[in-house]
């Protein structure tokens, strides 16, 4: 594929990330400190969010446990940041574990042919046993360096810092910025990823697994690449978060965060990106908004609305609109270019 | 004929190739050469093991003993993708196509899969000529009827450039004039590669074939032209017997 047909496929990637720097740029002018805050850990769950979209959506892998690596890139950075005395490398260590677990455990997973419902029960699995490993570290036993694990009261993650000068941290608009911006260009990046050669074979791969091995493709390859991918990202976000809240608690790994993040997913759309981060940011700012009520439970509205979309709206929101708009430009377009059928044409943004 | 035979490389080889299911043997101790540039079509009853014999070839099944050797290299229990990796081109019994995604899109998966990214531009724009898809070329697959799938699955094998290519019923579910165009697009593959073709249609196996090996109960029955099969008794007997 040549740059300029990159380009072509790309072209909604950019619009997304370009209204995403411009509410960067203006946001703190509008918004109050405290929802800036607020929206520094919605950006994280957005991170999350696109990893699963990525690995799910286009891999086909259902990782139910996607929070595994977004709780063990923030308990990696977390511990790095207090042994490092900054927060630089921290984020690499983050990425690198995270990254480095999935590689082990894909690697058991796909080279050993695991099927795709015993896929998610096992990632599922395997963040539930964090949550009960790390719930039980609240002794003094418990540290890996200067950092105490401090069981389910967990870790006070030290807060990022500039790069050159371990001594002056961020402060809570300068991190948001920072979340912003790596939330941009994860984005980007997977946009990019999916539109290579390598993205290209990992959906087909997800269409049809025997078709894309009698092509000469070695599915577990791929798979293992898509999903180390993910959880990289996934670890940006798991370090993004624990920088807006401030700590990092087992809670991160226990079955609630762990639905949460399918439930972002399926609302936005698999198969898109942009879809699951809006859906993040669009139910982060409902179950806050719930928060401050008691009429109506929390957990009784995240559900109706799962089997709301499930059942009314399964392709998710953002194949929908998409498909909305095909079918409205489609009369216009089939005049002007006659005969070139290009109506079926699928955009990815 | 069976002189120049000889001379020619055998590419693929099985010897006392057995694939047991429990008790049933759906291929039994089979030895089979294909040679250099051959066109050979597996015919047999349903149940012969023509079947399960591809599957053993292309390694989707792993043989319960004997050997499969292509080009000289053992690919007895190979992975699927590593038979394709020797330049195996495979189109499998049910159509295997990206059924989300658009043919232009999966022959150029195919062609991306062996050549550069210029190159698989160039290779998927050409199948597309040859296999006359230019009308559908964006459309989705899973959209297409069942002969349109067929021939995409064709395309795919066919942009991959492959020196030898096995076809599981090519013909399935087409129509009498896409049979017909079928069969005049394998007799131009085999111009330059070797292939096998596994099917039912006897009306097609007469339009392509030179040697037809014909299975029954798991074991070859007999390895000769079509006109030989067709008048020898034993073969009408297990297989067109029923039909005649």
């Amino acid at each position: 594929m040549n740059g300029g047909d990159t380009l072509r496929r790309m072209r909604p990637v950019f619009v997304f990330a370009l209204i995403g720097l411009i509410f960067m740029f203006a946001a703190p002018y509008v918004l109050q400190l405290f929802t800036i805050i607020n929206l520094t850990t919605a950006i994280a769950l957005a991170v999350l969010a696109l990893s699963l979209a990525l690995v799910w959506g286009f891999g086909g892998i259902l990782c139910f446990g996607q929070v595994a690596f977004f709780g063990l890139g923030a308990y990696a950075y977390t511990i790095a940041a207090i042994n490092f005395d900054g927060s630089t490398w921290a984020i690499l260590v983050a990425i690198i574990t995270a990254s480095g677990f999935a590689a082990l455990l894909g690697y058991f997973v796909f080279f050993g042919r695991v099927s795709d419902v015993y896929l998610g029960v096992i990632t599922l699995t395997v963040t539930l046993i964090f949550f009960s490993l790390i719930r039980r570290t609240s002794g003094p036993e418990y540290k890996i360096g200067d950092a105490l694990l401090g069981g389910f009261n967990g870790v006070t993650s030290p807060p990022l810092n500039l790069p050159w000068d371990t001594g002056s941290f961020l402060f809570p608009e300068q991190v948001f910025y920072v979340a912003m911006a790596a939330l941009i260009l994860c984005y980007v990046f997977c946009g990019w990823l999916v539109t290579t050669h390598f993205g290209r074979v990992c959906v087909c791969i997800r269409e049809n697994e025997l078709r894309a091995e009698l092509l000469g493709y070695d599915s577990r390859l791929y798979k293992l690449g898509i999903f180390t991918i993910s959880a990289g990202i996934a670890a940006i976000g798991g370090a993004l978060f624990c920088n807006g809240v401030g700590r990092i608690t087992p809670d991160v790994f226990n079955l609630y965060n762990a639905a949460l993040t399918i439930i972002w997913v399926i609302v936005g759309g698999r198969g898109t990106l942009i879809g699951p981060i809006a859906a993040t940011f669009g139910l982060f700012y409902l179950t806050s908004a719930l928060g401050g009520q008691s009429v109506f439970n929390n957990n009784l509205v995240l559900g109706i609305i799962l089997i709301f979309f499930v059942l009314l709206v399964p392709k998710g929101v953002a194949p929908t609109l998409t498909d909305w708009f095909t079918r409205r430009r489609k009369p216009r377009r089939a005049t002007r270019r006659h005969r070139s059928g290009r109506r079926t044409e699928v955009t990815k943004a | 004929m069976s002189s120049k035979r000889e001379r020619r490389e055998v590419i693929v080889e099985t010897r006392n190739l057995s694939m047991h299911f429990g008790g049933v043997r759906a291929v039994d101790q089979v030895d089979f050469n294909l040679y250099d540039k051959e066109l050979r079509c597996l015919i047999g009853p349903n149940g012969a093991g023509k079947s399960t014999f591809f599957k053993c070839l292309t390694g989707q099944l792993t043989p319960s003993a004997g050997d499969v050797v292509i080009r000289g290299q053992d690919t007895t229990g190979a992975e699927p993708h590593e038979v394709a990796g020797l330049g195996v081109g495979i189109k499998t019994q049910v159509p295997n196509v990206f059924d989300g995604l658009s043919v232009d899109e999966n022959i150029w998966l195919s062609a991306r899969r062996w050549h550069g990214a210029k190159r698989a531009r160039a290779l998927t724009g050409e199948t597309i000529e040859r296999l006359k898809l230019g009308d559908i070329r964006r459309e989705l697959v899973g959209r297409l009827a069942h002969g349109q799938r067929q021939w995409v699955e064709l395309g795919m094998v066919v942009s991959a450039e492959p020196w030898l290519i096995l076809l599981d019923e090519p013909a399935a579910g087409m129509t009498h004039e896409e049979t017909a165009r079928t069969a005049d697009l394998i007799k131009e593959i085999n111009t330059d590669a070797a292939l096998i073709v596994v099917e039912h249609d006897m009306q097609f196996i007469r339009m392509i074939s030179q040697q037809v090996t014909l299975f029954h109960e798991g074991r070859i029955l007999m390895e000769d032209t079509m006109e030989a099969i067709s008048s020898d008794k034993r073969a009408r007997e297990v297989y067109l017997g029923h039909r005649a």
